[in-house]
């Protein structure tokens, strides 16, 4: 799980019902998350299910993303259990996605890796930003500001899953509380 | 308690759990296939250590089915991952492509070879894992990295889900089918509706339908995004399970007066045949509403629509008639395929149907273009193809290309619109 409690950079907007074959196509799905150029891949194909009237995502030469923030509707990471998705924003440099609502397995499997925030926001937020606004996310004060002027939306509280998140994923937690051995 | 409460209860060691609750759960089978085992494996290596091994060999379940027809490298080097992880582990339940214990795709086979057992709890490396629920299990779809947890530890931090019941009373028309049922319900309730719920179905409607069509109503629990779906097991599937396993089992049921979230009640007698349009599975209308949507493509294959009813009902329709539009037909499994070829129509097998109906070349097993896959997967779309198919999810590109337009629908409404070219419902055939 990133750290950073302070996360800035240009948003990427998109919409409701964000599913996993947008997030990352199934032609992608030979790609193996735990070996590292194919994870590095991975991230290089994030939202590449995308129609093509979307920028392009991970636009930096170098396969990663311009945009450490995506913003999203309801329902984001709906369809697959694919592990694939949530891995393919964190390997292209996304560190939170902030929508109103997840699938369950998406939201379970981000927490679980620790590769994104996946972050609630209080109000529909698709229609507030635009690609490329520049935004700053607190995760400690919960809220998510617009920085051209200054505009704060409030996150809601992380819940249940805090403390999996606090410690960084799965693993790191079950280690934590002594369910599987340090 | 629901059955779903009682069997994370059970299974968690707790007298009570209540919706909300987090709690660890024993897993009874862990399920996964060549997309997502070798990512479980590297997890689990990674975090208990090389020479780890799995907590439970007999609980371990490989099923390689989604690129297996495929030149693809990549692919091919995923399943000798799998290959070798069996080997040095010595897992018996291995179902090797390319050997003859090579079964197909996972979801159909899995309760096929007596993996799924009423009671039990299933986690699966994909989301259609929910499936498993048709027999009274709790069967759930999870990420990677919960997996390789569970390959070491056996058991997994789970929340408990509310229950949202569906009440499915009546006799169901003729040419409806449980796929007509869970794409009105997930068309009332969307693609959101049961987030985070457990899915119960139950009612004399769904007592009557066979075990291949609980599964398709199961199976699709996950595109209204609930956790599981479920149905209480009966004498039909106690019939099922114990022709497929002698391993003992215990089933649960619900209380009468559990408490579920809410309660959605259907005379199925009332229900027409329905497609999902372009590109979500709560897009319902009825299919006489889409009739003049032409069509490129009819696919019938999958977890969903790929079983030996799914292909009764499609033969029952072409029987005697010449499809036209290209038709696809990939059984699910090798247990389907045999069927086609074993199941007869008026002494005329399935097989022999469709072929006499001008469909292409009957594809070997797997999950094929269901999820696109591979560039040169069987029956993946390349253009803008309009697809009518029995698979689950309608999506932008999950057949392949960006451009193409699935209409998911029932294996009769399937049949009847590869017979016409156009959407048909297939009353009107």
């Amino acid at each position: 799980m990133p750290k950073e409690t302070l996360i800035r950079g240009p948003v990427y907007v998109l919409e409701d019902n964000i599913d996993t074959d947008l997030l990352i196509p199934a032609c992608y799905l030979n790609l193996v998350p735990t070996i590292p150029e194919e994870y590095r891949k991975l991230g290089s194909y994030a939202l590449a299910g995308l129609p093509d009237t979307f920028p392009k995502y991970a636009a930096n030469p170098d396969g990663t993303t311009p945009y450490p923030i995506v913003i999203g509707g309801r329902n984001f990471g709906c369809g697959s259990s694919r592990e694939h998705a949530p891995i393919a924003l964190g390997a292209a440099g996304a560190k939170a996605v902030v929508a109103e609502s997840y699938a369950r397995i998406f939201f379970r499997n981000s927490v679980a890796t620790g590769e994104i925030f996946p972050l609630e926001s209080e109000q529909r937020l698709c229609a507030e930003f635009k690609t490329g606004d520049e935004a700053e996310i607190d995760i400690a004060k919960g809220t998510l500001t617009r920085l051209s002027d200054g505009k704060t939306f409030a996150l809601k509280p992380v819940g249940a899953v805090a403390p999996v998140i606090a410690a960084g994923g799965m693993f790191a937690y079950a280690r934590e509380i002594g369910m599987i051995k340090k | 308690m629901t059955i779903t409460e009682k069997i994370l209860a059970r299974e968690s060691g707790a007298k009570i759990v209540s919706p909300g609750d987090n709690i660890w759960v024993n897993c009874g089978i862990l399920l996964t296939h060549d997309v997502c085992g070798p990512g479980t494996i590297g997890i689990f290596q990674r975090e208990f250590g090389k020479d780890a091994k799995v907590f439970d060999r007999e609980k371990v379940v490989i099923l390689p089915d989604h690129y297996i027809y495929t030149a693809d490298e990549k692919a091919h080097r995923n399943v000798d991952t799998l290959r070798a992880f069996v080997k040095e582990q010595g897992l018996p339940y291995f179902y090797d492509p390319g050997t003859d214990s090579y079964c197909g795709v996972c979801h159909v086979a899995l309760p096929e070879l007596g993996h799924v057992r009423p009671g039990e709890t299933i986690f699966g490396t994909d989301s259609h894992t929910c499936t498993h629920g048709a027999l009274g299990a709790f069967s759930t779809g999870i990420g990677n990295t919960d997996a390789g947890f569970i390959l070491g530890a056996g058991k997994l931090l789970v929340k408990v889900p509310p229950t949202l019941r569906f009440v499915l009373d009546g006799e169901l028309p003729p040419y409806l089918s449980a796929k007509d049922l869970i794409l009105h319900i997930i068309g009332d309730i969307s693609v959101d509706g049961a987030t985070y719920c457990a899915m119960e179905f139950t009612g004399t409607a769904i007592d009557a339908l066979s075990i291949d069509e609980r599964c398709t109503i199961c199976n699709m629990a996950v595109e209204a995004g609930a956790k599981n779906g479920i149905i209480a097991p009966d004498q039909k599937t106690f019939d099922y399970v114990n022709a497929r396993t002698k391993k003992p089992y215990e089933p649960l049921f619900s209380d009468p007066d559990a408490k579920v979230l809410a309660e959605h009640r259907y005379d199925v007698s009332k229900l027409e045949p329905v497609v999902a349009r372009p590109h979500l599975p709560d897009n319902k209308a009825l299919a006489r509403a889409c009739r003049d949507v032409k069509v490129d493509q009819v696919y019938i294959g999958s977890c969903t629509g790929g079983k030996l009813d799914d292909f009764i009902m499609a033969a029952k329709l072409m029987k005697g008639r010449k499809v036209a539009v290209r038709t696809l037909i990939v059984p699910a499994t090798r247990v389907v395929e045999q069927g086609l070829a074993d199941t007869k129509i008026d002494g005329q097998s399935l097989r022999e149907i469709f072929e006499s109906a001008g469909v292409e070349p009957i594809a070997p097993p797997s999950c094929a273009a269901c999820l696109g896959g591979p560039i040169d997967t069987f029956g993946r779309t390349h253009g803008k193809e309009v697809v009518v198919s029995t698979t689950n999810r309608n999506f932008i590109g999950r057949m392949g290309s960006k451009d193409s337009q699935i209409y998911l629908a029932s294996p009769y409404t399937a049949a009847a619109t590869a017979l016409t070219g156009h959407i048909t419902d297939p009353r009107d055939v």
